[in-house]
């Protein structure tokens, strides 16, 4: 029997189903794993789907390609709580959680307008995960803590 | 040497017991470090540290080169930190760096491989002032643990502040946080202290400063208040002079980590209490045992 998400949007032959996103987070995750589109990968997005374990939650599909662990983890920022599912051939094959990296590169700037990393240097922000819930990163330059305003605040 | 959490109590111990050992040096001279070149990179001003580092590397026999005037240096002409820092490496042995901008020593250390000292990045960080600091304490009183230290004034801003907590926690001491509201130690970082040594704060000097064993003072600056009125308020009630001292142990040490303005009053000067012109002697002292520590092992 098809669930109501899959109804909305077909089941994908061979890729990646990023499941369980908190509602109204899909596109920060498709941002925050840098997938605009311009890739020429079939990208479906479902918002607002009911969900037992998250009252509503997104859902995100990217057909032909498999995302790696490596690139998925770091949506862990957003949504701590989604799940991973590698598709080939319409089967799940692999069903993963993402786990928060201890270390956060590219994807944030530090928000203290005096850190170095904000100047004219030469330089890519780094911040440790200091605690995962709450979230609370802490930058590897400066020391200023960034709380989950903050991070979704970039995004 | 780039913040004050890099250090364990053993490490301070061991700069500090160096630092003993500097006192006859510090009359005298050494050439321990003949040929040896610091480079003093003061991106903003500070003119009592640089001389403190300079005068250190000297006394050790070692040479120094530098700048002190931001608007002379390569930055006016859009250089960025990681470009100078690499051309100074060719020229010294040890860089101390002073820079407005926060995590400036950190970047700075991670693009030359000879040793940077952090003198100042920022508000956060001053480590060598922290080991100063606990230096004095150690020599004047002859102990740090189960010592009640107060530090008074600015210590959301205060730069040495932050710095000297983080440096006090390695020992069993306990410590009077005493400040207005409005400048009070940043939450999360309050946080941290706390889990290491007990910690009062209070908005009255007069109700903790016959408890001290040392009072260390920093200047409250105007330009933190919104409102004039709450700064003039302010301005009296942080103020040390011989009335509320009177009040104080007969052990109790007055420490500033200088300049000070007028929230120590002259008189306090002439007092056994005063501190704050011995405090300047003992940073040559920490300074060139941490210069010896790091170039001639
Ligand atoms: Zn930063």
């Amino acid at each position: 029997m098809l669930s109501d998400s899959e109804l909305k949007v077909r089941k994908i032959k061979d890729g990646t189903v990023i499941d369980h996103i908190p509602a109204g987070n899909a596109l920060a995750v498709l941002k925050i794993l840098n997938i605009t589109g311009r890739e020429g990968h079939t990208v479906s997005i479902v918002m607002n789907v009911s969900s037992k374990r998250l009252g509503l939650k997104d859902i995100v599909k990217i057909e032909g390609r498999e995302l790696k662990p490596d690139e998925v983890n770091k949506i862990a920022l957003i949504a701590p709580n989604a799940t991973i599912n590698i598709v080939r051939n319409y089967q799940v094959v692999e069903k993963k959680s993402v786990t928060l990296p201890s270390e956060i590169y590219d994807i944030l700037s530090c928000p203290n307008p005096m850190c170095v990393t904000n100047a004219n240097e030469p330089v890519t922000p780094r911040f440790y995960v200091d605690s995962e819930s709450p979230l609370r990163l802490r930058c590897h330059y400066c020391g200023w803590f960034l709380e989950r305003e903050d991070v979704l605040k970039q995004i | 040497m780039i913040s004050i959490r890099d250090f364990s109590r053993e490490e301070l111990e061991y700069i500090f017991d160096v630092a003993d050992e500097m006192e006859s040096i510090y009359r005298s001279g050494t050439d321990v470090l003949r040929g040896k070149i610091l480079a003093s990179l003061f991106f903003e001003p500070s003119t009592r540290t640089r001389l403190s580092f300079e005068t250190a590397m000297i006394k050790l026999g070692g040479g120094v080169v530098g700048f002190a005037e931001p608007d002379i240096s390569s930055v006016k002409k859009g250089e960025n930190l990681a470009d100078t820092v690499r051309v100074v490496e060719s020229y010294a042995d040890v860089i101390v760096l002073r820079h407005p901008l926060e995590g400036a020593a950190r970047l700075a250390a991670e693009y030359v491989n000879i040793p940077v000292i952090n003198a100042g990045s920022g508000a956060e960080e001053h480590p060598t002032q922290a080991l100063l600091d606990i230096y004095t304490i150690r020599r004047e009183l002859g102990r740090v643990d189960s010592l009640n230290i107060g530090i008074l004034g600015d210590l959301r801003y205060g730069r040495t502040v932050h710095s000297l907590c983080i440096g006090l926690t390695n020992y069993d001491v306990k410590l009077f946080l005493i400040s207005p509201e409005l400048l009070r130690l940043r939450r999360e970082f309050l946080e941290e202290v706390k889990k290491k040594v007990e910690v009062v704060e209070t908005d009255r000097l007069e109700r903790v400063i016959d408890k001290l064993d040392v009072l260390y003072v920093t200047r409250i600056q105007k330009e933190r208040f919104a409102d004039l009125a709450e700064y003039e308020k302010v301005r009296g009630a942080y103020r040390v002079d011989l009335d509320i001292l009177q009040r104080a142990k007969e052990s109790l040490i007055v420490m500033h980590p200088l300049p000070r303005v007028e929230e120590i009053d002259p008189e306090v000067d002439y007092t056994p209490h005063a501190r704050y012109f011995d405090q300047v002697r003992y940073g040559v002292l920490v300074r060139m045992s941490l210069l010896k520590l790091i170039l001639s092992g």
